[in-house]
């Protein structure tokens, strides 16, 4: 028998596998193909202090390893979740979940967060501070060490729960933001969010977003999402969730290698919407064919020797 | 929904970019005529949705043109070969609203969901007209099927090679009609708003990832709170469209 169970700051996961936010919803199209008590947890979908629609469409695109997308952070508001969507996730989904809030101001960010972190249902606050489709704030506040302590430090004051914080890898210096979270009281990071990228349609010679760029999600950015967390790795003593184009159970292994202690699946959710079950259902062969018995063991395991 | 792996009974040419895929696999969760599929494709990482075009206990019809790479690739399957599908996507059309002589309008490849409309309301006794609209003669598709389930048929072409010349909204004018179902391009869309008398449904189309409700986007916003095209839609009603 293998063990799959990893801490999150106190929080034992029966798995690593957490369906990431964005791609997961609020868990009810996927609860209605598969029982998702299955997952370690999930992230819930980006909310922000009000409703938003999001962006205009096109707001998705494709490339040969992944998509690009702009939605731009459509989300029913804080007070909606709150009220509507955390009540219907308690009957499909008996784990306690992430909450992931962005914002476009430091106060917004708090009232938000403040709101969440008091939900017996939230395990933990992400603090998306890395999303790159939406303009003044959004990511502004994820590109340099000094924003991002200021927003960590600011919601820190008023939430009791494990704060994580999700970083952008569109920035120079990954780790010295990594560094500046930890330091502004940070329980862990989540990492990455997409990467900033643009089609352009070649018969109407127009971008094919609507948002005209998009953040670039899917296998085509695992290798960059790895490396970040290994980087990371070294620099911090929070714990990390890894996330990045992660599509299968052996990819599972690679980021918490690279020193997740849990791992976030996204975009191949929008491919194949089981994709979440199989990883998990396919992680203990996965585990063993590697001899390993004890998953919280290896977490970081390409850093020793 | 339900996810599956489809088998190719047949792949066949005919108009102009424009095949027939049939397809053998489990159809329990169509519910509604207008529904679609989401199909995976080699060298493509999106899934490509498609609107049914009809179905019964163990296959289904889709009818599509070849625009990009990926329909492309579709093109190229032959019998015998397997597809992974995600199906009964989408809320489909509502018949019970038709009233006693609806009028189907479809423009090109969004003429293919109007099939199984046209064959449910005719089951249901309804006196059904159907304008096809096509650009050219060589484009023009099913126009003898639709006769043979027993519709009145009306065919235009933008350059008159074919039926009337014009477009669809001409031939609307000297029709009598309940209630109209229609699925084509955005322009037709609002030419027929412009011009429609009754209620009626649109079938929209949108860039979408999933096509199941999960990633937003497809998003758009209608009259009674934004709604997702893959899963709230594709099909929407008059009174509900922000134009």
């Amino acid at each position: 028998m293998v063990n799959t169970k990893v801490i999150l700051s106190g929080w034992e996961l029966d798995n690593p596998v957490i369906g990431a936010s964005g791609t997961f919803g609020f868990g009810a199209e996927f609860a209605q193909l598969y029982d998702i008590n299955c997952l370690g947890t999930f992230s819930f979908k980006g909310t922000t202090r009000d409703k938003r629609f999001g962006n205009p469409t096109p707001r998705v695109a494709e490339c040969p390893a992944g998509m690009l997308n702009a939605v731009g952070l459509q989300n029913p508001g804080v007070a909606e979740v709150i009220a509507t969507e955390l009540p219907k996730i308690k009957q499909y989904f008996h784990k306690r979940v992430i909450a992931n809030v962005s914002g476009f101001s430091i106060e917004e960010y708090r009232a938000c967060c403040a709101l969440l972190d008091r939900e017996e249902q939230v395990g933990m606050i992400e603090l998306n501070i890395s999303c790159p489709n939406v303009k003044h704030g959004g990511m502004s506040f994820g590109t340099t060490p000094e924003s991002a302590a200021e927003v960590t430090a600011a919601v820190r004051a008023v939430v009791k729960k494990p704060l994580y914080v999700k970083l952008s890898p569109n920035v120079t210096d990954i780790v010295s933001i990594a560094k500046a979270c930890e330091a502004a009281g940070a329980d862990g990071i989540s990492l990455i969010n997409t990467l900033l990228g643009m089609r352009i349609d070649r018969r109407t010679r127009k971008p094919v977003l609507a948002n005209r760029m998009g953040g670039l999600s899917g296998p085509a950015i695992f290798p960059v999402a790895v490396r970040m967390v290994y980087q990371v790795y070294e620099a911090v003593s929070i714990p990390l969730i890894g996330m990045g184009g992660v599509s299968s159970a052996g990819d599972v292994l690679e980021m918490m290698l690279a020193g997740a202690t849990a791992v976030q699946v996204g975009t191949a959710n929008l491919i194949d919407p089981y994709v979440c079950r199989d990883i998990v259902q396919a992680l203990p062969a996965e585990m063993a064919r590697y001899g390993i018995h004890t998953l919280q063991d290896m977490i970081g395991g390409a850093h020793h020797g | 929904m339900t996810q599956g792996i489809y088998h190719i009974v047949e792949n066949k040419k005919l108009a102009h970019l424009t095949y027939r895929l049939i397809l053998r696999g489990d159809t329990a969760a169509l519910t509604a005529p207008g529904q679609f599929v989401n199909v995976r494709l080699e060298g493509a990482f999106l899934r490509r949705p498609l609107s049914v075009c009809d179905y019964d206990t163990n296959s289904i019809t889709l009818i599509y043109k070849v625009i990009g790479e990926g329909t492309a690739a579709m093109s190229r399957k032959q019998a015998g070969e397997t597809l992974d599908l995600l199906v009964g996507l989408g809320n489909g059309f509502d018949t019970t609203r038709s009233g006693e002589m609806p009028l189907l309008i479809g423009g090109g490849v969004g003429i293919p969901p109007l099939y199984r409309l046209c064959k449910e309301l005719l089951a249901e006794g309804k006196k059904v007209s159907i304008i096809l609209g096509f650009n050219t003669q060589r484009e023009v598709f099913y126009e003898e099927e639709f006769r043979a389930l027993g519709a009145s048929v009306f065919v235009t072409t933008t350059d008159g090679s074919h039926g009337t010349r014009g477009v669809v909204t001409e031939a609307m004018k000297g029709l009598a009609y309940s209630y109209f179902y229609t699925c084509g391009p955005l322009p037709m869309f609002r030419a027929i708003e412009q011009v429609a008398r009754t209620g009626g449904q649109f079938s929209f189309e949108e860039h979408m990832a999933c096509g199941f409700g999960a990633c937003m986007g497809c998003t758009c916003a209608t009259k009674y709170g934004d709604k997702r095209i893959c899963r709230d839609g594709p099909v929407l009603c008059r009174e509900e469209i922000v134009w």
